[in-house]
C-alpha cells in the first residue's frame, strides 16, 4: 500500500509518518502532484494559520488537485478545515470538499480548545471499534458547526463537528496521531478502508 | 467534555534526564524516550521536556531528542529551554515536537511571541511565566526565579495573551519544591482574567494538591515532575481520585 502524506510546509507532519509507522506502514511525505495521484491513501495534515497554508496550497497547486482526488483522503485538523468551504481564520476560501463554513469558538470557552475531549454519534467505518465517548486529543480555536456530512460529534460550548465524511473525502479535527490507543484505531481504520 | 490534563515534566540535559528518576522498572533511567513511552502509558495527557543543556551541541541533541520522542510516543508533548527564534521553533516541530514552550525570551523580545504564533499558529506556543511574591505583589522573575523583572504576573500574561500565546505555563516560585501545594489564588486570577488555557506548576506534593488546583485554582493543567519521577503518586491513582472527586479526567 503506497501511503502519501502531502508536504506543503504546513507543521508538524513527521508525527503522522511515525504514528503510521508505529501501526507497520510507511508513508512518504510529497507534494508531488504525480505521487499523490499514484497513492492508494493520502493523509492531508495541516497545522497552522489557514490563509498562509492555503497560500502554499495554491502555490503547489494542491488546490486543484485535492478535491479531484478518487482515493480515501484524509484531513486531519487545519487540513480537515480547508477541505470546507470557508473558515474564518484569515477569511480564507476553502477546497469547497465539505459544505460547511469554520468558524470560532467564542469567548465564553477558553480558546483554543487545547486538551483530551470525547467522540460520539459516529456514522463512519473511520470509527469502526471504537467506543462511543472515547478521549481523543484537539488543540484548536475553529471549528465546523455540524452539517449533513457530520460523522462524528464532540461537546465544547456547543456541539460541532470532529469528523465529516464525503464519498472517499475523510477529515478528522483530532489528532488521530496523538490521540494515543484511540487514535490508532482510527487511523488504522483510514488505512483499511 | 474536555478534561483536565495531568503533565510529568521531564528535565533534559545533554539528551538525557536529570535529577534522579526512581523508576526501578526502567533499564535505563536516564532515557527521556523510554520515560515517556512509560509515562504515555499510563494515562500522562501531555508531557513537557525543559532542556537546561548550555553546550555547543544542544540543538543538534534536542532535536534528535525530539524525533526519538516523536517515533515512540502516541501523546502530544511540548519542548522548552533555551528557545530564542524562529529557526529554534521550526527545527523542534519538523522533528515532530507538538509545542514549543519560550520564557526568558518572550520577557527580552515580547514581539516573539507575535511573530511566532503568526508563523506557527497559538496552538503550538506556550509561553512559560516564573513569578514570585515581592511585597503582595507577584512580579515575573528569569533565569529559574533568581531574577526579577519589572513586570506584574497579570499584566504579563495579559500581554502574552494579546500577542497570541496558545496557553500559559504558571510557575509559582514561592510553591516550587514545597510539596505544598500549588499557587491557587494567584492561578485563579489568571484562569479568570485570560481566556487561554493555564498550566498550574510547582508545589504538587499529595493527590488533594491536584484536586484543589483543579477547583480551587481553576487550572486547566498541572504539570509537576519529582512527585511522578519518585513515583509518590501514580498517574492511574491521581485519575481515578480526581475523578471521584468530580473532576473532569481521561482515563
Amino acid at each position: 500500500m503506497k501511503i502519501v502524506i502531502i508536504n506543503y510546509g504546513a507543521g508538524n507532519i513527521q508525527s503522522i509518518k511515525f504514528a503510521i509507522e508505529r501501526l507497520g506502514y510507511q508513508a512518504v511525505l510529497s507534494n508531488s502532484i504525480e505521487e499523490i495521484k499514484a497513492a492508494d491513501k493520502v493523509i492531508f495534515p495541516g497545522v497552522g494559520e489557514a490563509s498562509s497554508a492555503m497560500k502554499k496550497l495554491k502555490e503547489s497547486g494542491l488546490d486543484t488537485l485535492i478535491p479531484l482526488l478518487t482515493q480515501p483522503v484524509l484531513g486531519i485538523c487545519l487540513g480537515m478545515q480547508l477541505m470546507c468551504n470557508s473558515t474564518e481564520e484569515g477569511k480564507t476560501k476553502g477546497l469547497g470538499v465539505f459544505n460547511v463554513n469554520v468558524v470560532r469558538f467564542s469567548n465564553k470557552v477558553k480558546v483554543p480548545q487545547i486538551g483530551w475531549n470525547q467522540i460520539e454519534n459516529f456514522k463512519s467505518k473511520l470509527f469502526n471499534q471504537v467506543l462511543e465517548k472515547s478521549y481523543i486529543y484537539l488543540v484548536h480555536s475553529f471549528y465546523a458547526p455540524l452539517c449533513k456530512e457530520t460523522v462524528c460529534t464532540t461537546n465544547y460550548e456547543i456541539k460541532y463537528s470532529t469528523a465529516l465524511q464525503k464519498n472517499n473525502f475523510y477529515g478528522t479535527q483530532f489528532h488521530p496521531e496523538k490521540s494515543s490507543k484511540i487514535g490508532e484505531q482510527i487511523l488504522n481504520n483510514f488505512l483499511n478502508l | 467534555m474536555l478534561t483536565k490534563r495531568i503533565i510529568p515534566c521531564l528535565d533534559i540535559k545533554n539528551g538525557r534526564t536529570v535529577k534522579g528518576v526512581n523508576f526501578v522498572d526502567l533499564r535505563d533511567a536516564g532515557d527521556p524516550v523510554e520515560l515517556a513511552a512509560i509515562y504515555a502509558k499510563t494515562g500522562a495527557d501531555e508531557l513537557v521536556f525543559l532542556d537546561i543543556s548550555a553546550t555547543e551541541e544542544r540543538r543538534k541533541t534536542l532535536a534528535n531528542l525530539v524525533r526519538n520522542v516523536a517515533a515512540k510516543v502516541n501523546i502530544p508533548f511540548t519542548v522548552g529551554g533555551g528557545i530564542s527564534s524562529v529557526e529554534d521553533v521550526d527545527i523542534l516541530l519538523q522533528n515532530g515536537a507538538d509545542k514549543v514552550s519560550i520564557n526568558s525570551s518572550a520577557v527580552k523580545n515580547p514581539n516573539l511571541i507575535n511573530e511566532l504564533s503568526s508563523k506557527f499558529g497559538s496552538q503550538c506556543i506556550t509561553v512559560a511565566i516564573d513569578a514570585k511574591q515581592i511585597n503582595n505583589e507577584w512580579i515575573v522573575h528569569l533565569v529559574g526565579g533568581k531574577v526579577p523583572t519589572a513586570l506584574n504576573l497579570f499584566n504579563w500574561a495579559k500581554e502574552v495573551e494579546l500577542r497570541g500565546a496558545g496557553e500559559i505555563l504558571f510557575t509559582s516560585m514561592d510553591n516550587d519544591g514545597t510539596k505544598d501545594g500549588f499557587a491557587n489564588t494567584a492561578l485563579a486570577k489568571l484562569s479568570n482574567e485570560l481566556n487561554i488555557p493555564i498550566i498550574a506548576s510547582g508545589g504538587a506534593g499529595t493527590i488533594e494538591h491536584f484536586v484543589d488546583t483543579f477547583k480551587k485554582g481553576n487550572s486547566d493543567a498541572a504539570l509537576a515532575a519529582s512527585v511522578f519521577h519518585f513515583k509518590e503518586i501514580g498517574i492511574p491513582e491521581l485519575k481515578i481520585k480526581l475523578k471521584q472527586e468530580g473532576v473532569p479526567v481521561r482515563i
